[in-house]
């Protein structure tokens, strides 16, 4: 979607993250604003803020951003993961306001004012999320490309209220595809992690 | 993606208004439109963001359940009043999808939800769809998840969608609020069949924005099915499914609702096969008539041969499940 390329050697995401991102740490409102925004033009960056692992985070975007492309481009938070992009791995799963979405299909306009957390969010002072030690304890991973997009998706399962048993948890977790088939081991991170995180 | 301008709705007559500009359209949950712009299939110059509008009410009633327009599909499927009351509709949008998708997509975009033909998808092929008049590379192509009901010789794009399977079966009402005022159309009559015009899908407006669906309490309502066969057990599209509601009194079928998806350019009514289960005995041959009956017009290519009776067996496997529950 953002076809900046720079040829001054900087590479793209360093020019993304220095040039187009204005990070303001005081910014008002964390709550989800209700108020409609005016007309723009086609093509006319927006302003919009999120609150990104507990971070406020202003930011002047495209339009067309998605939130994925947002977090990784223009935030440099690259654990969040571009799988398909057309919703169908689940590599971008992230929590918005501690729903499990799609971030490859979501517009970044859309989730103004709104919480978003990412595998990135997860570490509290140094400490793993049950989440990510239950991934490690099992061995719930081989290239781990998929696994920031199933870790997420665990925890949101689970505050879902999802169910304990292999079908159960499959179903659950069936939107998350992992090409080097590590289901077995996912299955019992996620087992193991019911009535904990 | 071409370039967009972005637009949030204060309210639904702003987003009537702003919709009702030239090449605008709404934006909810984004799970379709988002992916189609991607591709360059739809290409609004204005998107009009409707999910901050107060559309996402669940509300139960007396005579049935209003689902708010921007309510998303994993909110109905949990919602108690339509598991206890609406079973097949609960069942259908827990079938659909991935557990991502659900979290966002909603109950108009689902509505709105565009088929997945691969040709409509791919810019390189030919389809009458996307660019009116410029043919179909389905027909003579690869068949396999294409209609056998419905289509015409300028389309056999599949409708894709399983809730609207649940809700055609439930005679379901669509409000819609535009420029001129607010309006009912029936479930049967929003989406269109593809005759000569494929391009045009839904029976809106230029700007008339859903704001809710009505889904109307019956007896057979609350014992409703909805089977879904596909290639795998989680996570696609139907090769065929069937939401069924029957009511069965002294031994014989007083009410018949069913509905067929997987099988058709839109979600697929059989008025024809709801009339012979009226009276009969549920059992496995009378079943068997309807399902002969509900698939007699189907006209498959030449991938798609076996949805005839897979479909005919969906169907069958619905309506004793609706009978056995009723």
């Amino acid at each position: 979607m953002n076809d900046n390329h720079s040829d001054d050697g900087l590479g793209r995401r360093e020019f993304l993250v220095g040039g187009a991102v204005i990070v303001v740490a005081a910014c008002a409102g964390s709550q989800a604003r209700r108020e409609g925004t005016g007309p723009s033009a086609p093509g006319e960056p927006i302003e919009i803020m999120l609150l990104v692992n507990g971070e406020r985070r202003a930011l002047r975007v495209d339009p067309r951003t998605t939130l994925l492309d947002l977090l990784r481009e223009n935030l440099g938070l690259t654990g969040t993961k571009k799988g398909c992009d057309m919703g169908q791995c689940g590599a971008c799963t992230v929590l918005a306001d501690g729903v499990r979405i799609d971030s490859c299909l979501a517009l970044a306009a859309q989730y103004d004012g709104r919480s978003i957390t990412t595998i990135e969010g997860l570490i509290k002072d140094g400490t793993l999320h049950p989440a990510q030690e239950a991934f490690l304890q099992e061995d719930a991973f081989q290239c781990g490309y998929c696994t920031p997009g199933q870790i997420l998706s665990c925890i949101g399962f689970l505050h879902e209220g999802g169910g304990a048993t292999e079908m159960e948890i499959r179903e659950g977790m069936s939107g998350n595809i992992c090409r080097c088939g590590a289901y077995p081991n996912i299955v019992s991170a996620v087992r193991s992690l019911r009535g904990r995180a | 993606m071409r370039q967009i301008a972005y637009q949030r709705a204060g309210s639904v007559d702003e987003a009537v208004q702003a919709a009702a500009q030239p090449e605008a359209a709404f934006l909810a949950g984004g799970t379709s439109l988002v992916d189609l712009m991607k591709l360059e299939v739809l290409n609004p110059a204005r998107v009009v963001d409707v999910t901050r509008l107060d559309l996402s009410r669940i509300e139960p009633r007396a005579d049935g359940i209003r689902l708010g327009a921007t309510a998303t599909n994993s909110a109905v499927a949990a919602h108690p009043e339509v598991k206890r009351r609406f079973p097949a509709l609960s069942q259908a949008l827990l079938s659909g999808a991935s557990p991502q998708l659900r979290n966002v997509a909603t109950v108009a975009g689902n509505l709105m939800q565009r088929t997945r033909c691969a040709y409509y998808r791919d810019l390189a092929t030919r389809c009458n769809k996307r660019s009116p008049g410029a043919g179909c590379d389905a027909i003579e192509g690869w068949t396999r998840m294409h209609a056998i009901l419905g289509g015409s010789e300028q389309c056999i794009a599949l409708h894709p969608s399983d809730m609207c399977v649940a809700l055609a079966a439930l005679e379901a009402t669509i409000h819609v609020r535009g420029q001129r005022g607010e309006r009912d159309i029936p479930f049967g009559d929003f989406h269109l069949l593809p005759g000569d015009h494929p391009e045009r899908e839904f029976a809106l407006e230029p700007g008339e924005l859903v704001t809710w669906v009505f889904v109307p309490a019956t007896a057979a309502a609350a014992r409703s099915r909805y089977v879904k066969v596909r290639d795998r057990i989680s996570y696609a599209f139907a090769l065929a499914s069937c939401a069924t509601a029957l009511e069965v009194a002294n031994g014989r079928i007083r009410v018949a609702r069913m509905a067929l998806g997987g099988v058709g350019t839109k979600p697929w009514r059989s008025l024809e096969a709801e009339r012979m289960l009226v009276g009969a005995t549920p059992r496995a041959e009378t079943f068997r008539r309807a399902a002969d009956v509900a698939l007699r017009d189907a006209r498959p290519r030449r991938d798609n041969a076996f949805k005839v009776e897979l479909a005919k067996r969906t169907m069958i496997r619905a309506l004793t499940l609706s009978a056995e529950g009723a």
